[in-house]
C-alpha cells in the first residue's frame, strides 16, 4: 500500500469511528461498561440541567452548565471514539483478508469420485457460495480455491500469500500433514480435489474475520476482573457524590453562608472521579490486542488466548524446524582402527552419492572438502564404474547405499547395522561402540558406514542450531518462561542440543502420548502451557495446551485444536505473541493506575471551586490557583476528556514490554504511570485553565 | 520534643516490634494444630470442650459451613448479651442496683460487643451490673475477638493450601485463639495492671470523703462523693488485647482505676497492638514465607509512624486559640507543651498521642484522652487511619483479613502492569477474587459516608451534635467511621445515647463487620480451591521495598480518594480556619 493509500484509509477509519461513537451512545450497548454507562447518565442528567437553566429555572448559569454538559459528552464519545478506531482498525485488517474470498467460480464435483478420470467428467461450475459441507470440487492451474477443505487428490503448489502474505508457494496434497488448504488461495500447478470442511460464512477465514471484526468479542477474564474493580470504584464514587450533596447542605448550615453544592458541579466531580481513562480505553486495549496478533500475522480464535499468552510459564517447542535448521551436516568421518580416514571418506561419498536429502548431500561436500574427493559422478567412471546400483533409504531396513561390482556399501543408524552384523556373524569391532556413544555424547548423530558388512568408521551428523535462539531463550528466561524442546532423538543427543541451544529442559524420544503427559504434568504443577504444532498427532497436544499455535500449513485437526494460528507458520513466533500477551495486560494495569492517580489533582481543583462560598478558606488547597471555581471545574473536566483522546495512542499500541523482570518492570511502569499519573493532571489542568483565561471564557 | 519522649516511643515500638516473632510463631503453631509449651495445661481442657460440646476436631469445613456456624455462634452471644442487659436489675451481682438498659441502648451495645467494635454509647459505671460486664462484655471481648483470629486462620491457611474446598474448623479455631493465645495473655497483662493499681474486685462502689468539699448548682454543700469500683484488670486485659476498647469505666483508660501508673499505660497501649503485630508472622510462618508476613508487618509500621508523627506534630503546636487566651504552651520541665486540652496530665502529650494512634491504628477504640479536643489534625490522624479501614495493624484477625485483602487489590494492579494474570502466593487472582475484594472495601466506605448523611440530614441526628460547625460534622463522621470500621473509639462531643445513634451506629456496625467477613471467607474457599503457581522470573515479588511502597500508596489512595471530601469538610477546614 502506499503512503497515499494508507493515509486515505487511515482518514476512513477515523471518519467510520466518529460516526460510530454517536451510535454507540445506546444505552443499550454502553451498559456493557459501567464505568462509561454512569459517565453517560451523568451528560444526559446535565444537560437536562441546563435546559432547565436555559428556561431560567438553573441553580447555575446555564452557559456553565451547559459547557459542562458538553465536555461530559465529549468524555463519552471520546471512549466510544476509542473503541470505534480499534474496531475499525480491525475491519480494515479483515477486509483485506476478506477481499480474498470474494465470489468465485467453483469446479463442483457431483457425485462420489473414485478415480481423477472420473471426478474430471463430473465436473459442474458453480458459484463458491453454493458449496456446503462434504461438497467435492476440483481445482486446477491457476483457480482461485473457492472454499477451506481437505484434500482428498491430488498434489500441487499453492499461492498463499493472500492469507499469510508469503510469497514462496507450498505444496499440499492429499493425506497426512500437508492436506489442509484455505479458501481465497492460488493454485500454481497440477490439480486437487478438495472435500469442503465447513459452509459458506463458517469456514476458517470467515470464523476468523468474525472475530476480528469484534462481533462476537467477548470480555476476557481479566478484563471482567478489572472491570469489577472499576465497577466498584465506581460504586465508591458515587457514594462519595452522592453523600457530598447532605455534607454540603449542613455544612452551609454550619458556617451560616453560601449555597450547597450544586448537582452539575456533583455530576461534574463524579465524571471526573470515576475511572474513565481506563473505562474508556478497556474495550479499545483489548480489541488492539488482537488487532497486534494480526498485524504480526497470528490470528488469536479468542481474546482470551491473547491474554493466556501472557501468562505462559512453559513453552514447549519442536527441535527441527524450530530450534535446530531441519537438517542435519555432517562434520566428520572418524574411521575404526586400521582403517584409513580417506578409505571411509570415500566409501561413505559412494553411499551418499544418490542421496538427495540435506544429510546426504552434506556427506559428500565434507568428504570433497575435507579429502578432495571430487568429481565423483553417478555415470561410469573409474571410481564410480557403471553398474552401481543405489539402495534407497526404507523405514523397513533403516539404512541406504549401494552395490557395484560385488562390493556393498551401506549406511545407516548404529543399533540398525550393529544387530544386522551380529546376526550375519560378524565381528563388531570394539571401538565402534565407543565412537558411536561419543558421537551421541556431544549431541550429534552417528551414522555407521559398512563395505562387505565390516564396519569401516563412522560419520557424525549434527544439528544445526538456528542463530540467535541462545538469545532469545535467555529472553524468555527473564520473562520467567522456561523452555522445553521436544525431539525424537534419544536422551543423549536431545541433552547435548538442549545444552547448545540453552534451552532449560528437553522431552526426549517425544511421542504424541508423553507430549499430551508432559503438558498436563506442568498444568497440575499449576503452570500454563504454549505451544507450537502442525502435525494430526500435534492435534491433542495442542488441544490440551493453554496457548496452543497452530502452523496455517498444518493440518485441520492441528488448525482446530489450536486457538491461535500462524499465518507465516514461523514457530518462534510464540515469543512476540508472549509480548502481546503481556503488553496487553500492562497496558490495562497502567492505565489503571494512571487513572486513579489522576484523581488526586481532580480534588485539589473541584473540592475549593465547590465549597467556594460556604468555605471559602478551602481555597488553600487550590493549589494550582485555578482562576476562578467555575473555570476549576471546567478544567477539571476538559482535562479528563482530553485524556482520553491523548491516550488512544498509547492504548492501541500498547505499554511497551521489556524483558527485565517483573520487579523492574513494576518500578518503570510505576514511575511513568503511577508517579506520572499523580503529576501531569496538575500541570494539564493549570494548562487548560490558563488557556480558558486567555480565551476570555473566565 | 525532649529526649524522655523519644525514648519512650523508640521503647514502645522496639518492644512491640520485638514480641512479633515469638508472639507470630507461637500463634502459627496454634492454628496448625501443632503442640505448644502450654499444651500440658490446656490439651486436656480443650479435648473436654469438644467433647462436651460434640465437636468432631478433625472435620473441617467449607466456607459457607464456617460463615454460617460463626453467624449462628455471634447471634447466640447477641442474644445472650441483649438479655443480660435487659433483666440485670433482677439478677444477681448488682450491688448498686442498676436497672435494665434501654431497649436500643441494648441493642447498640449488644451489637457493639459481638462485633469487636465495642463502641460504648452508654457510661459503664451507671449503666452495667457487674454481672452484665464479667458475664456478658467481658466473654464478647474474648471471642469476638477469637472470631476475628478464627476467620483470619481460615483466610490464611487458604493461600497454603492447594485445590482444597476445606479451609479449617470455625470451633476449633474459636476455641483455640480463645485457650492458648487471648486468655493466657489476659491472665499475664490482668495480674500486671493489679500490681500497678487497677482495681479488681467485686464490692459495692465506695464513697470517699471530699479533699476540696465544694457546693453543688442549687448552692448545696456537696462534700463526699462515690467511687466506682469492680471487676475492671480482668476486662480491661482483654479489652486491650482483643482489640476489643469497650472500658469498665465511662472514661475509658483515662482513669486512674483502669490505668493506674505509666506503666499500666505502657502494658494497655502495648496490648493494643501486639496481637495485631505478631499475627503478621503468624501469616507469613503459615505460608511457608516468613518475608511476605514481614513486608505486611513493615507496611503497617510506615504507615503508623508517619501518621503518628503527623498528630505528635499537631499537638505539640500547640492552638493558636489558647495563645490567645494566654494559656501556656510553652514545654518546661512540669508542662508537656501544646495542647494539652482533654488529656491527662499524668500521661502528657505523646503517650495521649501514641495511644490515640494505636487505638485507631488497631480496631481498638479504647482511650486514655479525649480525641474530640485534639487539634484538627491531630483528631484527623485517628480518624483517617481508621477510616483506612483498620488494617495498619487492625483489630485482631480482622485487621490482617482487611490488609489481605487490600494486598490482592494492589497484587492485581500491580500483576497486569507487570504483564501477567496477577498472583499473590501462587494464587492467581481472579474475578470471583475482585468481586469479594471490591465489597470488602466499598462497604465500609458506604457505611461510613452514608451513615454521616443520614444523620445530618434528619433531624433526630442533628439534634445532638453539641457542636453545630465544621467540628460538629468531624464528631459525626468520627462516629460513623468508628462505627462502620469496628473501631469503637468515640470522638466524644455528640450525644450519641439516642435511639437514632443507638439503632444506625448498630446497624453500621453490623454491616461493617460481617459483610466484610462473609466476603472475606468466599475469598479464602476460592483462594484454597486454586492450584498453587510457582513463582518464576515473570512473577511480581510481593516482599520488596517497592512492592510494600505501592501497597502502602494503594492504602493511602484508597483512603484519600474515598473520604478527602468529607474530611475538607471537617477537620481540614477547621485547621485552615484556625490556622489561616
Amino acid at each position: 500500500m502506499s503512503a497515499k493509500n494508507k493515509t486515505q484509509a487511515r482518514r476512513k477509519i477515523y471518519q467510520r469511528a466518529v460516526l460510530e461513537s454517536f451510535i454507540k451512545l445506546n444505552p443499550r450497548w454502553m451498559v456493557r461498561n459501567p464505568v462509561m454507562f454512569v459517565a453517560e447518565v451523568g451528560s444526559a442528567l446535565t444537560t437536562i440541567l441546563w435546559i432547565q437553566a436555559l428556561l431560567g429555572q438553573g441553580k447555575a448559569p446555564a452557559r456553565f452548565i451547559g459547557a459542562i454538559a458538553l465536555w461530559l459528552w465529549f468524555t463519552v464519545l471520546f471512549a466510544n471514539f476509542s473503541e470505534a478506531v480499534a474496531e475499525g482498525r480491525g475491519k480494515a485488517q479483515a477486509e483485506s483478508l476478506r477481499k480474498a474470498r470474494q465470489d468465485t467460480p467453483a469446479k463442483k464435483i457431483r457425485g462420489e469420485v473414485k478415480d481423477v478420470q472420473s471426478a474430471f467428467s463430473k465436473v459442474e461450475v458453480v458459484s463458491s457460495t453454493e458449496l456446503r459441507k462434504d461438497d467435492l470440487y476440483l481445482v486446477e492451474a491457476g483457480d482461485n480455491l473457492p472454499a477451506d477443505g481437505e484434500v482428498v487428490m491430488g498434489i500441487a503448489s499453492v499461492d498463499e500469500s493472500a492469507v499469510t502474505g508469503e510469497s514462496a508457494p507450498v505444496v499440499r496434497e492429499a493425506g497426512g500433514d500437508r492436506s489442509a488448504v484455505t479458501g481465497g488461495t492460488r493454485l500454481l500447478s497440477d490439480y486437487l480435489i478438495v472435500r469442503v470442511n465447513a459452509d459458506p460464512g463458517q469456514g476458517f477465514l470467515d470464523r476468523m474475520i468474525s472475530m476480528v471484526e469484534g462481533a462476537k468479542r467477548q470480555k476476557t477474564p481479566n478484563e471482567i476482573a478489572l472491570n469489577i474493580l472499576l465497577a466498584g470504584f465506581t460504586i465508591i464514587f458515587l457514594i462519595v457524590c452522592a453523600t457530598l450533596l447532605p455534607y454540603s447542605i449542613y455544612s452551609v448550615g454550619a458556617s451560616g453562608q453560601g449555597k450547597p453544592i450544586t448537582i452539575t458541579v456533583l455530576i461534574a466531580l463524579l465524571i471526573c472521579l470515576i475511572p474513565t481513562t481506563i473505562g474508556g480505553l478497556l474495550s479499545a486495549i483489548g480489541i488492539a490486542g488482537i488487532d497486534r496478533m494480526i498485524q504480526h500475522n497470528v490470528i488469536a480464535i479468542s481474546g482470551r488466548a491473547v491474554e493466556a499468552a501472557g501468562n505462559i510459564d512453559v513453552l514447549l517447542l519442536d527441535k527441527t524446524g524450530t530450534i535446530t535448521l531441519g537438517n542435519r551436516h555432517a562434520i566428520a568421518f572418524i574411521p575404526l582402527n586400521g582403517v584409513a580416514a580417506q578409505d571411509l571418506a570415500e566409501t561413505a561419498q559412494l553411499a551418499s552419492l544418490a542421496d538427495e536429502t540435506p544429510e546426504g548431500r552434506s556427506i559428500v561436500i565434507l568428504a570433497k572438502e575435507r579429502y578432495g574427493l571430487r568429481g565423483q559422478t553417478m555415470g561410469a567412471s573409474e571410481k564410480a564404474p557403471s553398474g552401481m546400483r543405489f539402495i534407497p533409504f526404507t523405514a523397513q531396513t533403516r539404512m541406504s547405499g549401494v552395490n557395484y561390482n560385488g562390493v556393498e556399501i551401506r549406511k545407516g543408524a548404529p543399533d540398525t547395522i550393529i544387530n544386522l552384523m551380529q546376526s550375519n556373524g560378524n565381528h563388531v569391532a570394539s571401538d565402534l561402540q565407543s565412537i558411536v556413544e561419543a558421537i551421541a555424547h556431544v549431541g550429534g548423530t552417528p551414522l555407521v558406514v559398512t563395505r562387505n558388512n565390516k564396519a569401516l568408521g563412522v560419520i557424525h551428523l549434527k544439528d544445526i542450531v538456528k542463530g540467535g535462539m541462545k538469545e532469545r531463550f535467555a529472553q524468555l528466561r527473564k520473562m520467567g518462561i522456561k523452555t522445553v524442546m521436544i525431539t525424537g532423538d534419544n536422551p543423549l543427543t536431545a541433552a547435548a542440543i538442549a545444552a547448545e541451544a540453552g534451552v532449560d529442559d528437553f522431552l526426549a524420544q517425544a511421542t504424541p502420548e508423553a507430549k499430551l503427559k508432559l503438558i498436563r504434568a506442568y498444568q497440575a504443577g499449576g503452570r500454563l502451557v504454549a505451544m507450537t504444532g502442525d502435525g494430526t498427532n500435534d492435534a491433542p497436544a495442542l488441544a490440551q495446551a493453554d496457548v496452543a499455535v497452530a502452523m496455517n500449513t498444518g493440518t485441520q485437526p492441528a488448525r482446530e485444536a489450536a486457538n491461535m494460528v500462524d499465518l507465516d507458520s514461523n514457530p518462534t513466533k510464540l515469543i512476540e505473541i508472549v509480548e502481546i500477551g503481556k503488553q496487553l495486560l500492562m497496558t490495562r494495569g497502567a492505565l489503571t493506575t494512571f487513572s486513579l492517580a489522576n484523581d488526586v489533582s481532580k480534588y485539589f481543583a473541584i473540592l475549593p471551586a465547590a465549597f467556594a462560598t460556604t468555605y471559602p478558606q478551602l481555597n488553600a488547597l487550590n493549589v494550582m490557583r485555578l482562576a476562578t471555581p467555575e473555570s476549576a471545574i471546567m478544567s477539571a473536566v476538559i482535562f479528563n476528556a482530553l485524556i482520553i483522546i491523548a491516550l488512544i495512542p498509547l492504548a492501541l499500541q500498547g505499554v511497551p514490554y521489556r524483558a527485565v523482570g517483573a520487579a523492574k518492570l513494576l518500578r518503570d511502569n510505576l514511575l511513568v504511570y503511577g508517579l506520572g499519573g499523580l503529576i501531569a493532571p496538575f500541570v494539564g489542568i493549570k494548562l487548560i485553565n490558563m488557556i480558558l483565561v486567555w480565551i476570555g471564557w473566565v | 520534643m525532649n529526649i524522655y519522649s523519644w525514648i519512650q516511643l523508640a521503647f514502645y515500638l522496639v518492644v512491640l516490634l520485638a514480641l512479633v516473632k515469638p508472639l507470630g510463631s507461637f500463634m502459627a503453631r496454634v492454628y496448625q494444630g501443632e503442640r505448644t509449651f502450654l499444651d500440658p495445661v490446656l490439651s486436656s481442657v480443650e479435648r473436654f470442650i469438644y467433647r462436651a460440646s460434640g465437636v468432631n476436631p478433625e472435620e473441617e469445613m467449607n466456607w459457607k459451613t464456617y460463615a454460617i456456624a460463626m453467624m449462628v455462634f455471634n447471634f447466640l452471644g447477641f442474644m445472650a448479651l441483649y438479655g443480660l442487659q435487659r433483666f440485670q436489675a433482677g439478677l444477681p451481682l448488682n450491688p448498686q442496683g442498676l436497672g435494665a438498659v434501654t431497649p436500643d441502648s441494648s441493642w447498640n451495645t449488644a451489637v457493639s460487643f459481638v462485633t469487636n467494635t465495642n463502641w460504648q454509647g452508654y457510661g459503664g459505671e451507671v449503666t452495667m451490673s457487674y454481672l452484665s460486664q464479667m458475664l456478658g462484655l467481658a466473654v464478647q471481648n474474648f471471642v469476638s475477638a477469637a472470631t476475628g483470629m478464627a476467620v483470619l486462620a481460615a483466610f490464611v491457611r487458604s493461600f497454603a493450601r492447594h485445590t482444597a474446598k476445606i479451609i479449617g474448623n470455625f470451633w476449633v479455631d474459636l476455641t483455640r485463639s480463645t485457650l492458648y493465645i487471648l486468655l493466657p495473655m489476659s491472665l499475664i497483662v490482668a495480674l500486671v495492671l493489679v500490681s500497678q493499681g487497677v482495681v479488681q474486685t467485686l464490692s459495692p462502689y465506695k464513697t470517699g470523703a471530699l479533699l476540696q468539699p465544694t457546693t453543688d448548682s442549687s448552692g448545696k454543700a456537696v462534700t463526699e462523693q462515690v467511687l466506682a469500683i469492680g471487676p475492671a484488670a480482668s476486662q480491661v486485659a482483654i479489652k486491650q488485647l482483643g482489640t476489643n476498647g469497650g472500658g469498665f469505666f465511662n472514661v475509658n483508660s483515662s482513669h486512674p482505676f483502669e490505668n493506674a501508673t505509666p506503666f499500666s499505660n505502657f502494658s494497655e497501649m502495648l496490648s493494643i497492638l501486639m496481637i495485631p503485630a505478631a499475627l503478621c508472622y503468624t501469616f507469613g510462618k503459615m505460608v511457608g514465607d516468613t518475608r511476605q508476613g514481614w513486608a505486611l508487618l513493615v507496611a503497617m509500621t510506615i504507615v503508623f509512624v508517619l501518621l503518628l508523627g503527623v498528630a505528635i506534630l499537631a499537638e505539640k503546636g500547640g492552638n493558636p486559640v489558647f495563645t490567645v487566651m494566654g494559656v501556656d504552651q510553652a514545654q518546661t520541665n512540669i508542662n508537656p507543651g501544646g495542647n494539652m486540652e482533654g488529656k491527662e496530665v499524668r500521661f502528657g502529650i505523646v503517650n495521649s498521642v501514641l495511644w490515640a494512634t494505636a487505638t485507631t491504628a488497631a480496631s481498638n477504640g479504647s482511650v486514655n484522652s479525649m480525641h474530640d479536643s485534639y487539634m484538627p489534625i491531630g483528631g484527623l490522624v485517628p480518624l483517617w487511619l481508621i477510616q483506612l479501614g483498620e488494617i495498619v495493624y487492625g483489630g485482631v484477625g480482622s485487621g490482617l483479613s482487611g490488609m489481605l485483602v487490600f494486598v490482592i487489590i494492589a497484587v492485581f494492579v500491580s500483576g497486569l502492569m507487570v504483564g501477567r494474570t496477577p498472583e499473590y502466593l501462587g494464587k492467581k487472582i481472579e474475578a470471583y477474587e475482585m468481586k469479594m475484594a471490591s465489597i470488602v472495601i466499598l462497604i465500609p466506605v458506604m457505611v461510613v459516608l452514608v451513615g454521616t448523611a443520614a444523620a445530618v440530614m434528619t433531624e433526630a441526628g442533628r439534634a445532638t451534635i453539641h457542636n453545630p460547625s465544621a467540628h460538629g460534622f468531624s464528631e459525626v463522621l468520627y462516629a460513623f467511621s468508628s462505627a462502620g470500621n469496628n473501631n469503637g473509639s468515640a470522638f466524644a462531643g455528640l450525644g450519641a445515647n439516642t435511639s437514632f445513634y443507638n439503632i444506625a451506629l448498630g446497624i453500621a456496625m453490623f454491616i461493617a463487620r460481617y459483610w466484610v467477613m462473609i466476603p472475606i471467607l468466599a475469598i479464602a474457599s476460592s483462594l484454597a480451591n486454586k492450584k498453587k503457581v510457582p513463582a518464576s522470573a515473570g512473577t511480581l515479588p510481593t516482599h520488596t521495598p517497592l512492592f510494600i511502597a505501592w501497597l502502602i500508596g494503594v492504602i493511602v489512595l484508597v483512603g484519600a480518594l474515598s473520604f478527602l471530601p468529607a474530611l475538607a469538610l471537617g477537620p481540614i477546614v477547621e485547621h485552615i480556619m484556625i490556622f489561616g
